[in-house]
């Protein structure tokens, strides 16, 4: 028995030893998905800061909830403070998984509620550098993963790993994203074009935990090299676990989100 | 000037003691706007004004929230100031209105307003709210709706029922405004229903997602919010008196949603108006994303206006094409621009529309609008409105 176990072993370190980059991308992206898994719902408030190439600024102030769906992509409902003319306006999503999402948009001025096309993944998220597919939720199943090496982001150990996106529509062709070996969260990414083309950079930090298990970023900073503008977004009072159920997310809620 | 109502006197009232509490979770939000309108062509009627026009409008909103936001309370007030218009001048309660959110359903009280439908041409599905037709021939201001709401919300779908307590009449130009039927329509109004203004409305609505369908179903039994204008001669000579008659009216609405294209439809059925008839607006949107490798979108609209009354002299749109095009910048300052043109198949009449707006630094917003008719028939509509076509400037400041 002694010996089976031991050649057991032997043959377990052989087939760690052979894993492929594309089994360990995957691997990290189970892992990093599985430490989130649980949070259940989460709210918080968040400020874009728009800065074009000659260094104008402009700000817009939101507060989004998410309700983490399983088997499912989550559910999402954004609702924009500032600027002043479109305060009021909300944006409903349930996020599939590979299929599109479905998407609503309130706009309080009609009382109207407009389903809209979700084609738009790659389009700019209120004129900012972030596009609607960086901020919406990333499933497993979403993309294909490689391996690349081990390397730090700003003393902090992480994994570097190329992501494919296997969803229509995306902006992408591939991004590079490195790891926290620690928190299992993005620490940076680099996004390439459609003609593979270097074009944005995310710097995600000021990392902190809650609930002792669910690490969440205050700021993240968005700089494209093809426009040399820059979206910084803060963010701020997050709150797990509040109790909110489906009903906080449907065409009803969105009348009336403020 | 101003043509101030009783519940208008009401509405003040409310907003100076809310003023005067200084509620600490107050919130106010809105805007002031400037509007200037330049005529490109002289009127037809001698008494309407001349080529240019300045008006201001004012829209503050106070919105405050109890319990857990289970309870909150709206309210938005409206003032628009025009310089040639006296029935233009005007002050409405857009709405004052209390709601009670529970797990499946929710209970509104007061002065509401509330949309139906998905096209983009016209608006046949909704009914609920009267147009402000004073404030944009469009006819997508509407005037508060008093209303007692209770909608549940079930997986079977969203079921809305409404009990609709007071009419509010149609709002029309002045005899000196643009935008008016020739004669203009009378102050004085008639009714089918004896309890005229008081009658009591009822209305119902089923709504449910089925993936990629939306889909909608109403029924509404009451004063009907569109009029016929009957001429009349009062001593001080010919005008048009609106009569509202007493309708019902069914209305299905359906969009789906396919990747990049919106298929719409919408259907109405009317009874209690002169002829039974039916209407039909229906539809597609695709839209080009990232257009031409930049980050705007560009939607193309069309769709077919269908009206099947025999007396066409009624009905604006009974046979008639729209094409449309939406380009959404996606940058900073949310540049869009709106481009449509309704053209009668067989007349060939055409009204065109263009609005485009932008952001101005934080707060203001800057607009433009045009509106331009041609080839009227003069026993149509839009006849007595052929003289006025029209270039609107607007400057927001929303705080």
């Amino acid at each position: 028995m002694k010996k089976l176990g031991l050649l057991f072993l032997v043959l377990c370190s052989a087939f760690a030893y052979a894993q492929t980059p594309e089994e360990k991308g995957l691997e990290i992206a189970v892992k990093a998905d599985k430490r989130d898994n649980g949070f259940g719902d989460v709210a918080s408030k968040m400020t874009m800061t728009l800065k074009n190439a000659n260094g104008d600024e402009s700000v817009r102030e939101m507060r989004s909830k998410t309700l983490e769906m399983t088997g499912d992509g989550d559910k999402g409902l954004t609702i924009f403070d500032k600027p002043a003319d479109i305060k009021g306006t909300a944006f409903l999503s349930f996020t599939h998984i590979l299929d599109a999402d479905d998407q609503w948009l309130y706009l309080p001025a009609l009382k109207r509620v407009k389903r809209i096309s979700s084609k738009n993944k790659s389009g700019p998220f209120m004129g900012s550098e972030f596009a609607f597919e960086d901020l919406s939720s990333r499933e497993v199943e979403k993309y294909s993963y490689l391996y690349i090496k081990d390397e730090p982001v700003n003393g902090e150990d992480a994994f570097v790993i190329e992501v494919r996106p296997k969803y229509k529509y995306s902006g992408y062709t591939r991004s590079v994203v490195w790891i926290s070996k620690e928190k299992y969260q993005p620490l940076k990414i680099v996004y390439y074009d459609r003609k593979n083309s270097l074009l944005k950079t995310m710097s995600v930090s000021d990392y902190q935990q809650y609930l002792g298990q669910y690490w969440r970023p205050n700021v993240m900073v968005m700089t494209n090299h093809q426009t040399k503008k820059e979206t910084r977004l803060d963010f701020s009072d997050y709150q797990f676990k509040t109790g909110l159920t489906k009903r906080d997310f449907d065409k009803s809620s969105l009348k009336r989100a403020r | 000037m101003f043509k101030v109502k009783s519940c208008q006197l009401i509405a003040c009232a409310f907003a100076c003691v809310l003023l005067s509490t200084q509620l600490v979770a107050a919130e106010w939000s809105g805007y002031v706007a400037g509007e200037y309108r330049v005529f490109t062509q002289s009127p037809l009627d001698v008494k309407q004004q001349e080529n240019s026009n300045l008006a201001f409008a004012a829209e503050p909103e106070f919105y405050h929230s109890w319990n857990d936001d289970k309870d909150s309370l709206l309210f938005t007030s409206f003032f628009r100031w025009d310089e040639h218009d006296e029935e233009r001048s005007h002050v409405d309660i857009r709405e004052l209105i209390w709601t009670h959110v529970a797990y499946d359903w929710e209970l509104k009280l007061g002065v509401g307003k509330v949309f139906w439908g998905v096209t983009e041409s016209q608006h046949l599905v909704d009914i609920i709210n009267q147009s402000d037709l004073v404030e944009n021939i469009d006819g997508e201001d509407k005037l508060g709706q008093p209303m007692v709401n209770l909608t549940l919300i079930k997986d079977w779908g969203v079921v809305e029922l409404f009990v609709l307590p007071g009419f509010r009449e149609r709002t029309f130009a002045g005899d000196s405004g643009r935008f008016r039927s020739i004669p203009a329509v009378d102050d004085h109004t008639e009714y089918e229903s004896a309890a005229k203004d008081k009658r009591v409305d009822l209305a119902v609505r089923w709504t449910q997602t089925f993936d990629d369908w939306d889909v909608g179903l109403s029924h509404f039994y009451g004063t009907s919010r569109e009029p016929r204008l009957i001429p009349s001669m009062p001593p001080n000579g010919l005008v048009l008196t609106p009569f509202y008659d007493v309708i019902h009216q069914t209305g299905i609405d359906v969009q789906a949603t396919l990747d990049e294209w919106l298929w719409k439809l919408e259907v109405i059925h009317r009874s209690g108006q002169g002829e039974t008839f039916n209407a039909l607006t229906g539809g597609f949107e695709y839209t080009f994303v990232g257009v031409m490798d930049s980050n705007a979108d560009l939607g193309v609209i069309a769709e077919y206006l269908y009206d099947d009354r025999d007396d066409s002299a009624l009905v604006a749109f009974d046979n008639d094409l729209f094409v449309g095009a939406r380009l959404a910048m996606n940058d900073a300052a949310s540049s869009e621009l709106l481009f449509g043109i309704i053209s009668d198949i067989k007349t060939n009449a055409r009204f065109y529309s263009i609005e485009a707006s932008r952001r101005v630094g934080e707060s203001w917003v800057l607009s433009v609008e045009g509106r331009f008719i041609s080839n009227v028939e003069s026993n149509k509509p839009l006849f007595t409105v052929h003289h006025d076509d029209v270039i609107q400037l607007e400057l927001a400041r929303h705080f």
